[in-house]
């Protein structure tokens, strides 16, 4: 098996991988970056709104506020040490980037463009903030070009278009690199690695109706099951108010920070009954739920009235042609309005996971161990959406994401460089380190009377019906049943095209066994979990329950289980914020 | 609806051919991504790229009906039957619809796609006017999905020499920006018979952009501070 070896190693090539090579690659280490599309087809490329930061360019601000407005939107269950960490460092995250030349929007006096986003307050809780700043509203696209300019230009080695296949690990738990695919060529390639860093995003095309890339498959995740480590709290799944109604295209929050607002079929602003003081600026999970009670309860719009309207014409033609160009162009494409004359039909989607591979603020995988909760995986970090930090707890905030990827890279890639001083030779690999993943592309070699194309999509179903906005647990048992019912076809699936050449097929059959675990971690932890808090709604457990469920979930694959460890309440040097009542 | 589909794998077959495809499909609504991808749920041997499906990632250029488009923004129930499809004209083929896309992403890194300034960094951002900002719209938005190169006939006959309209946009998009201080450095990287000077005016490359970019007017602004220093 052809082998690579690099001292340091990258999987993903998003804004969280390419900030963390980049850190690396101006060391004199040598670091890969994997990644199974050209870097900038990541869907980084799609976030719209933008990065926060209390720049306090538009209007007072402290990261203080932003870090009051992060646990809250996250209805505390966000590690309040995370979350100073990333508040503190958001602006000059965001200046960093600057001087790498995103070209961010700007304001007459040539500072950063800010807007207001949802959830954001001055005065811990007081008026609206001005905090979102943003390349007009193709931030990510801006962001990711950026970061991958500066990785040519510090000439981080990229493999491209090659598929991680699993984790690499030594008796004593190293992660010594992993096993990969070339997807032009189908070979298998062995990539050893001093440290591994996962940066493979979200996995939101668990669901029917979602916002997310098609490549959004939870691979990382997937990996990170196989090697018998545990995910964190995976029942909390962001599902944004404002997809394209029946498409799931996003359109951005900025649309509404710039003073777009939902209307029923009555055409009444119905957040005023949701949310009297933020109203269409509540937190995510708010007004997607109050958009999911609008279509219930017979109010929506439409002929069969399953969405509701997002008015922005109001704004006039010149903002939305500076400020909104790339949500015109959407709107006029897929639902065909020009959002400068008529309403966006929109209805929630499917966008964001709030859970995922459990690790600290250094970017360091932690796992239940002899010692304690959260002993540090050696040698493996995860950072952005793939990682649970976690910063944004049960509900992420707009434009937290962007910001999470930066902020975290940098600090894995920092931590990394120590890594590696500290770990100066590489360990051995163990014979036949590469066997389960040749097991794996071998299994695919075989016939079989299931189609992948046809589960995969029965699969998204299932995960829309049973664990969207609303759950409740005889729904989510009847999920997991029918779920069991699609890991036995899986196991009777077979590829009609087994060649070797840019077998796209084979990806594919390769992303729906991540797909699966994601799924199961998901019902598993959300039937486990009997409250609400964020986006996680139970009809049958409709309250916060602080006393019994103020902790994170740690699923493993092995049996199921379930297992609990602490919310951090304690930050770094500031005052613990107390959870109260959560209202908007 | 009925497709025609540019088929290859170098596995099997001695060349490329086109496939006769009838798809069961109500176009209303639809993009031709959803279409190809119906098709390749029925016969998963048909390979292509796709991502963000909404025209932002660049992924899924391919040519269609002869002009290249991305297909997820691409309405089907405009384009007239037998919808032929075939890969990006004017790079190697690895497979169907899948072009080896190396020749494009060399020329984009040999206009040093990233921003110079050696000024000893502020501690927050460097001041830009929105003035100084308006001259990026229309060149930083770029997605690399190689619609207008591949549709450049100067690039077809010169793809080692001639840096394409994506590259000199993005070249443009440094030069034009208030922030960067190499644009004597970029200009020199650019006066050269072939490199920027193959482009012809022809502008297949703005009717190709599927982002409504216009890389011969960035062209022309290149030529005319090239003329200028010269002066």
């Amino acid at each position: 098996m052809n082998t690579r070896r690099f001292d340091a190693l990258i999987v993903g090539g998003g804004g969280a991988g390419l900030r963390a090579a980049l850190q690396l690659a101006r060391s004199d280490y040598k670091v890969a970056v994997v990644s199974k599309v050209f870097p900038t087809r990541s869907h980084t490329v799609s976030a719209q709104g933008g990065i926060t930061a209390a720049l306090a360019n538009v209007d007072d601000d402290r990261w203080e506020w932003h870090m009051y407005d992060t646990v809250k939107g996250g209805d505390w269950l966000g590690d309040q040490d995370a979350i100073e960490f990333m508040c503190r460092e958001a602006a000059s995250a965001v200046y960093e980037l600057e001087h790498m030349g995103l070209p961010f929007s700007r304001l007459d006096n040539g500072k950063i463009y800010q807007r207001p986003f949802g959830g954001q307050s001055k005065n811990f809780g007081g008026d609206q903030a001005t905090r979102t700043c943003a390349a007009a509203d193709r931030t990510g696209h801006a962001l990711l070009h950026t970061l991958y300019q500066q990785n040519i230009a510090h000439r981080t080695q990229f493999f491209d278009e090659y598929f991680a296949l699993d984790l690499l690990r030594d008796a004593e738990g190293y992660c010594l690199g992993v096993t990969a695919m070339s997807i032009e060529t189908g070979e298998p390639l062995l990539i050893e690695a001093r440290t591994t860093l996962l940066a493979t995003g979200g996995a939101g095309r668990v669901f029917w109706n979602s916002s997310n890339a098609m490549i959004n498959t939870g691979d990382g995740l997937g990996m990170v099951l196989r090697a018998g480590l545990p995910l964190q709290d995976m029942e909390f799944w962001q599902f944004h108010p404002t997809g394209i109604a029946g498409v799931g295209c996003l359109i951005t929050e900025g649309v509404r920070g710039e003073g777009g607002y939902l209307l029923n079929r009555n055409g009444e602003r119905f957040m005023e009954r949701y949310a009297p003081h933020a109203k269409d600026l509540a937190g995510r999970d708010v007004v997607a739920r109050a958009i999911a009670i609008e279509i219930a309860e017979g109010r929506g719009c439409g002929a069969r009235g399953d969405y509701v309207d997002l008015k922005l014409d109001h704004l006039g033609e010149k903002t939305i042609a500076e400020k909104l160009p790339g949500i015109r162009d959407l709107a006029i494409r897929f639902a065909g309005v020009d959002p400068a004359e008529k309403a966006i039909p929109v209805a929630p989607t499917a966008h964001y996971m709030m859970g995922g591979i459990p690790t600290n603020l250094h970017g360091q995988v932690v796992a239940p161990a002899r010692f304690g909760p959260e002993e540090p995986v050696p040698g493996l970090y995860a950072v952005g959406e793939c990682a649970c930090v976690s910063v944004h707890g049960a509900n992420r905030l707009g434009g937290n994401s962007l910001l999470d990827l930066v902020v975290f890279g940098r600090a894995a890639g920092m931590h990394m460089l120590e890594y590696l001083r500290d770990n100066p030779y590489a360990r051995p690999l163990p014979d036949h380190a590469a066997e389960a993943s040749l097991a794996r592309l071998a299994r695919w070699e075989q016939s079989g009377s299931e189609r992948v194309a046809a589960i995969t999509d029965d699969l998204r179903r299932v995960m829309q019906a049973h664990a969207g906005v609303f759950r409740i647990d005889a729904v989510l048992r009847d999920g997991l049943g029918k779920l069991g019912e699609l890991e036995t076809r899986l196991a009777h699936a077979g590829l009609q095209d087994t060649s070797r050449v840019f077998n796209t097929a084979r990806i594919e059959a390769l992303e729906l066994e991540n797909l699966m675990g994601v799924a199961r971690a998901t019902l598993v932890s959300a039937l486990n979990r009997t409250e609400s808090r964020g986006a996680h709604t139970r009809e049958d457990f409709p309250q916060r329950d602080d006393e019994h469920w103020l902790k994170h979930t740690l699923y493993s694959r092995e049996g199921d289980q379930v297992d609990a460890k602490p919310v951090r309440l304690k930050p770094l040097t500031v005052e613990s914020i107390r959870p109260k009542e959560r209202v908007y | 609806m009925k497709f025609r589909l540019h088929r290859y794998n170098p596995e099997t077959d001695a060349k490329p051919f086109m496939q006769d495809v009838e798809l069961d499909i109500d176009p209303a609504g639809k993009m031709l991504l959803d279409a190809l991808l119906a098709i390749k749920a029925q016969d998963e041997t048909l390979s292509l790229r796709r991502s963000c499906r909404e025209g932002v990632c660049g992924s899924d250029a391919v040519n269609v009906n002869g002009k290249n488009r991305l297909a997820c923004i691409t309405p089907l129930p405009e384009l007239k039957e037998p919808i032929e499809v075939r890969p990006l004209p004017g790079l190697p083929v690895i497979r169907d619809l899948i072009v080896d896309m190396e020749p494009f992403y060399k020329q984009y890194r040999s206009i040093k796609p990233w921003l110079v300034n050696d000024a000893p960094e502020p501690e927050v951002e460097r001041l830009q006017s929105p003035a100084d900002r308006a001259l990026l719209d229309g060149a930083y938005e770029c997605i690399l999905c190689a619609c207008c190169t591949t549709s450049c006939p100067s690039f077809w006959w010169n793809p080692d020499t001639f840096v394409g309209p994506a590259g000199l946009l993005q070249a443009y998009r440094f030069i034009a920006d208030s922030r960067d201080e190499a644009t004597a450095a970029r200009l020199d990287n650019l006066e050269d018979p072939y490199r920027l000077y193959r482009c012809r005016g022809i502008m297949s490359c703005v009717e190709a952009c599927p982002k409504g970019l216009n890389p011969t007017a960035a062209i022309g602004r290149i030529k005319s501070l090239l003329v200028k220093r010269r002066v």
